[in-house]
């Protein structure tokens, strides 16, 4: 009775998926190949932590179907690019290009490395130097002394 | 003093770019197509499907092109927003359907024809405005989204401001508010028509 209740539930649970028929096969190996190179390149924006070349989201679709038919039409991976980036700007790739707004963006981590290991010379110079400038007098060195040599003072 | 001053700067710092950090919206892309032409289109007019309307019918007008369809959900609640809009005789709407049917899930677009899509298209865009008010001066249909992708569009609703040279002034990505509206969208059109 439970066995045969599973075998229907099972049987049911799949009428609630429905997947989006395979897409036609590429004719064309090497137009497949490149459409992952570039693709894989590009943000999804609708999902933006995922790639064009990943994304199941319908606007990544229509990219991709736009790409291969560039490819087809035989654009160069630079026109390709360019055409992502005409429309919705350089956030849509992962490595964006060197230019004035985005110099923070490639040089700030190394600035801020910079800055930290300067901050940090120059404390630990600091204390260097607070150090040496103040050295024992003869009593606190009699002191330190007296206990270095006393057994009984680890008691 | 100082031991302790330096520490509780570089926090309040940490804590004001954190708040700027959560007030920013990631899924607001600044678009690259401010302060460019409108890309050109010619489509069809769900209101008379055998004409078609191109930006360069505006030309010498400041107008609003708005990203809208039925299946999304975020069109449903900006579209009060667009009809008392519509009101506004300094404002010229025109909508531009996006991806009707082949982007309502529930539809397998693959499994119908281009004339039975273009028709169900129209019906459903005719029905929501029966229900809920026709805010558009026009509206056409881009069925595949084509025209879409050449605006950059990744989000419906989108809302762009076009000036009388057909250059993009603004983009607004996701539903139209009363505050955007009156705060940006108005004073803009006013400096754009003189």
């Amino acid at each position: 009775m439970r066995v045969w209740f599973i075998v229907l539930m099972l049987a049911f649970s799949t009428l609630g998926v429905q997947a989006k028929e395979a897409a036609p096969l590429a004719q064309d190996e090497a137009v497949e190949k490149r459409l992952v190179d570039i693709s894989s390149e590009l943000r999804c924006l609708v999902c933006q932590n995922e790639s064009l070349s990943g994304s199941r989201a319908e606007l990544a679709y229509d990219l991709r179907r736009e790409i291969r038919s560039m490819i087809k039409d035989g654009k160069s991976d630079k026109e390709i690019m360019g055409f992502m980036v005409d429309r919705y700007g350089d956030f849509v790739r992962y490595r964006p290009p060197l230019k004035g707004s985005t110099l923070l963006l490639w040089f700030g981590p190394g600035l801020f490395m910079v800055g930290g290991l300067s901050a940090l010379v120059l404390y630990l110079r600091r204390r260097n130097k607070a150090i040496e400038d103040a050295p024992l007098s003869d009593e606190e060195q009699g002191e330190a002394d007296r206990l270095l040599t006393s057994k009984d003072s680890f008691q | 003093m100082n031991r302790f001053l330096w520490p509780l700067i570089g926090f309040v710092v940490l804590v004001v770019l954190l708040a700027i950090g959560l007030k920013l919206d990631p899924s607001d892309v600044p678009s690259p197509l401010i302060g460019k032409p409108a890309p050109a289109f010619s489509l069809a007019r769900v209101d008379a499907p055998e004409q078609s309307f191109s930006p360069q019918d505006m030309q010498g007008k400041v107008w609003l092109l708005n990203v809208w369809s039925t299946w999304c959900v975020s069109c449903r609640q900006e579209h009060p927003v667009l009809v008392e809009m519509a009101k506004n005789k300094a404002i010229t709407l025109v909508g531009l359907n996006y991806k009707e049917v082949r982007g309502d899930g529930d539809i397998d677009a693959d499994k119908i024809t281009p004339d039975a899509e273009r028709t169900l298209a129209l019906q459903r865009s005719n029905a929501w405005f029966k229900q809920h008010g026709n805010p558009y001066s026009l509206s056409v249909l881009d069925l595949d989204g084509r025209v879409g992708i050449d605006y950059g569009v990744y989000g419906v609703p989108e809302t762009y401001v076009i000036d009388k040279g057909g250059v993009i002034r603004f983009k607004q990505t996701g539903p139209m508010t009363p505050d955007v509206f009156s705060g940006k969208i108005l004073p803009l059109v006013a400096e754009l028509s003189k």
